[in-house]
């Protein structure tokens, strides 16, 4: 009998330590895929960031290394620069690159690093359990902002991917989801592309993901994949910002 | 070999492209900038990457990444920039990764001044960053020393696959002198060290090489602290350097380091002059630091005076040395200011018990004594 | 042979690299050499100086406090500077645009008009040269034939007039220098 679906070769045996209804392990599966049907992963360097993706170095079966807060993009340059045949590849959170890492990703961009980043965007921090990131939305509560937040004191939420396509050095970057089977299949689409230009040497390439945070949204997982679609898409639109070449 | 006259800086620089390193990570500051600067050139010409970072910060994840990758890997910076650059530090003692940091010390604290300083002591030996890491830390005197010492460090950071500091000051990086270059060594990246515990992609014939510093299980944690005391003691007995100067009969022993020691030694020579026994114990390494050597000399000495450029950082670890055996004493200019031999030979004077009328008026500077037997 | 030299002037006049010249020459003859220049945020104007050692022996401290040399090359060092001379120390000034005359008595005080010799020369730019001259004809710190083959290295081959202009400029502040009186 043929299998037609497991685990991909890219991913290692271990459980993901991720919240119930927390779509970062989708999101890992569909690099892992990638990794796999790109055949790169004997080549590919992941690097892992702090937040609930810190020990995304025990998940993907690939050459890891743990960077600093906000630092990935600066440890994934000169992985790049020591082995320019590789996959170079950061998993990073909204915290993790949209606050204390901005310096760092943008750079990275504007130097054209012919990198690869995951940027998974839930609009909270939840590994240190719900405060408010760069990303939270007008009016929404985290323990930081218990009353929502609000723009008078805390600013307003950064749209990154908006913001770096406006750099010279960027070559391809798409906002995507995984809140419905659709948009899985476009957001491994889009993942893909980001890979291939990485292959092609063409530079710059992020794909941000909107991603659930049940447990410090307080919802459950189905309201959670709901709020998405209501409230977050909205404000962070779907689809390429920065469109690379078809190939 | 032929002698060539060059500034500290770029003595340092082109040695460390001698000894093999590829790839340089930094971000401009006075008074080091010449590092960068000739880096930039050179680089691109021996196949190598040099990159402006876009903050010191930055430029040590470089040289994280580098390092993990298994390149030679190097980044510089003056004081304030070596703080920004301390978390870095800590990771990269964290996961044992070879490289080699260069802090080219200006007066502080805060944005400070730019001249010369030796007030980053305790930063380079005690740690600076957060957690139980130590970093090997030399401190040369010459820019001949510039070049040996950086060119050594490299082999040094392999070996132990630790970070190692160059400790040098802005007068060092900024001065001229004759020096010989060494040799160029074959580029070692990867290809003939052993670094199979790099990040290069696992071919898929091997397991993935996994640098992380997060062990969330105290027991974990435990382990890598052990197996880091245990690699830093065995740095203690094997790695000690120190010069002496005129210690053989001195009963007056000086302790000072870098560049400080020169002032000191011509000062030693003058007091020699007016018969005053005194002698120098010059550390290469401040970690690991002389303490056989410095309790061995107390033993046979009067007193120790110890000359810096910083209110006293040194001089705790000659006084963890030699106990409370000895008084010990201290001088020390600060804020970018130089002790004068002048000044340092005053001070020897006064601990010897001589009187010179010539000297009444003192130098500016700090003065005291640390312990009191 | 123990040179512990200051020289000072404006920003500009060229100390650096005349201070280089020397420790150059003084390696090429097989000297222990040290140069210390003055740093600082501006890069043109302001007072620079810089301390050099040209000595037999191993050089101690690269940091000259009490110059046996100085040379000034405008007023505001010769005020800084004086002070600093060891006793029967010798004194260069570019009488050019130092007219005062030195304070101290127990000093070897040497006067030469860089500026005005090297607008003869017809380039004023070589007044460091001039002063370089001097100072060798004064000392035989160096050997001329070092100096001569440093200005090379230093200009490059491919610039030879200005590689005979410079070495012109040194012969004349050579044979210019002359001692004068202290103020008495």
């Amino acid at each position: 009998m043929e299998i037609v679906f497991g685990r991909p070769k890219a991913l290692t045996k271990v459980e993901f330590h991720y919240c119930p209804g927390c779509t970062h392990g989708i999101i890992h599966r569909l690099v892992a895929e990638i990794i796999d049907e790109l055949a790169i992963q004997g080549k590919s360097i992941g690097i892992a960031s702090v937040g609930c993706s810190v020990m995304a170095y025990d998940y993907f079966a690939v050459d890891m290394i743990q960077a600093a807060h906000g630092r990935a993009p600066a440890v994934a340059t000169a992985v790049k620069r020591v082995h320019p045949e590789s996959v170079v590849f950061s998993y990073q959170g909204d915290g993790d690159l949209a606050a204390i890492g901005t310096a760092e990703i943008v750079h990275a961009a504007a130097r054209g690093e012919n990198i690869t980043v995951i940027f998974v965007n839930n609009g909270t921090y939840g590994m240190t359990s719900g405060q408010m990131a760069p990303t939270t939305l007008i009016g929404q509560k985290c323990t930081t902002c218990p009353e929502g937040r609000d723009p008078g004191r805390a600013g307003y939420p950064i749209r990154m991917s908006e913001l770096l396509a406006t750099l010279d050095g960027a070559t391809y970057i798409s906002r995507e989801s995984v809140h419905t089977p659709a948009r899985i299949n476009s957001a491994k689409k889009a993942i893909r592309k980001a890979f291939e230009v990485q292959l092609r040497k063409e530079g710059f390439s992020l794909v941000e993901i909107l991603s659930t945070c049940p447990i410090n949204w307080g919802l459950n997982p189905v309201d959670s994949l709901k709020r998405v679609e209501d409230e977050m898409v909205p404000f962070y639109p779907l689809g390429e910002i920065k469109k690379c070449r078809e190939v | 070999m032929e002698k060539v006259l060059m500034k500290g800086n770029e003595a340092l620089a082109e040695s460390a492209i001698r000894a093999g390193c590829r790839y340089y990570f930094g971000y401009p500051i006075t008074p080091q900038s010449e590092i960068p600067e000739y880096l930039s050139k050179r680089m691109p010409q021996v196949g190598g990457v040099f990159l402006q970072a876009e903050s010191e910060v930055a430029a040590i994840n470089m040289v994280y990444g580098a390092a993990a990758a298994g390149a030679r890997t190097m980044t510089s910076s003056s004081s304030l920039g070596i703080s920004l650059k301390l978390e870095g530090i800590s990771y990269i003692a964290a996961a044992e990764l070879p490289c080699v940091i260069v802090n080219i010390m200006r007066g502080g604290p805060g944005l400070g001044g730019i001249q010369p300083a030796q007030s980053d002591y305790f930063q380079a030996t005690k740690g600076g960053g957060h957690g139980d890491y130590r970093l090997i830390v030399y401190a040369p005197s010459s820019v001949q020393e510039l070049a040996d010492m950086t060119y050594q460090a490299f082999d040094i950071a392999d070996m132990y696959r630790n970070p190692v500091m160059i400790l040098g000051d802005g007068l060092l990086g900024q001065m001229m002198e004759q020096v010989e270059l060494p040799e160029f060594k074959e580029n070692k990246l990867i290809k003939t060290a052993d670094k199979s515990w790099a990040a290069t992609g696992t071919k898929e014939s091997r397991p993935p090489n996994i640098f992380n510093t997060l062990y969330l299980d105290p027991e974990k944690l435990e382990e890598l602290n052990l197996a880091l005391f245990e690699k830093y003691k065995a740095i203690e007995s094997r790695e000690v350097r120190a010069e002496e100067y005129m210690t053989a009969d001195a009963d007056l022993l000086l302790v000072a380091y870098g560049i400080t020691a020169r002032i000191v030694k011509t000062a030693i020579d003058e007091a020699r002059k007016k018969g005053i026994k005194a002698g120098l114990m010059r550390p290469i390494t401040l970690w690991p630091f002389p303490k056989a050597l410095a309790n061995q000399l107390s033993a046979q000495v009067k007193c120790i005076l110890t000359v810096e450029m910083s209110q006293g950082q040194l001089i705790e670890d000659v006084c963890l040395a030699v106990g409370r055996r000895v008084p010990v004493h201290f001088y020390g200019r600060v804020g970018g200011m130089i002790p004068s031999v002048e000044a340092v030979y005053h001070e020897i004077c006064r601990y010897a018990g001589m009187k010179d009328d010539a000297l009444l008026e003192l130098d500016a500077g700090i003065r005291y004594t640390y312990a009191e037997v | 042979m123990d040179q512990r030299v200051v020289i000072s002037g404006f920003g500009g006049q060229g100390i650096m690299s005349m201070a280089q010249l020397i420790v150059y020459a003084g390696m090429m003859d097989g000297k222990n050499v040290s140069w210390v220049p003055s740093y600082g945020p501006e890069m043109r104007g302001g007072t620079a100086y810089c301390n050099l050692v040209v000595s037999d022996m191993k050089i101690g401290s690269p940091v000259v406090t009490k110059p046996n040399t100085l040379i000034v090359m405008n007023l505001p060092s010769l005020i800084k500077f004086e002070k600093s001379l060891v006793p029967n120390g010798l004194l260069l000034m570019n009488s050019s645009i130092i007219s005062q005359r030195p304070a101290r008595n127990d000093i070897r005080p040497y006067g030469i008009k860089i500026n005005d010799l090297a607008v003869e020369l017809g380039n004023l730019r070589t007044a460091n040269m001039i002063m370089l001259g001097a100072y060798v004809e004064l000392t035989k710190a160096v050997s001329d034939d070092s100096v001569f083959a440093s200005i090379k290295k230093v200009l490059g081959g491919a610039k030879k007039e200005l590689v005979s202009l410079n070495i012109d400029a040194f012969k004349l502040g050579a044979k210019s220098v002359h001692a004068m009186c202290a103020k008495i």
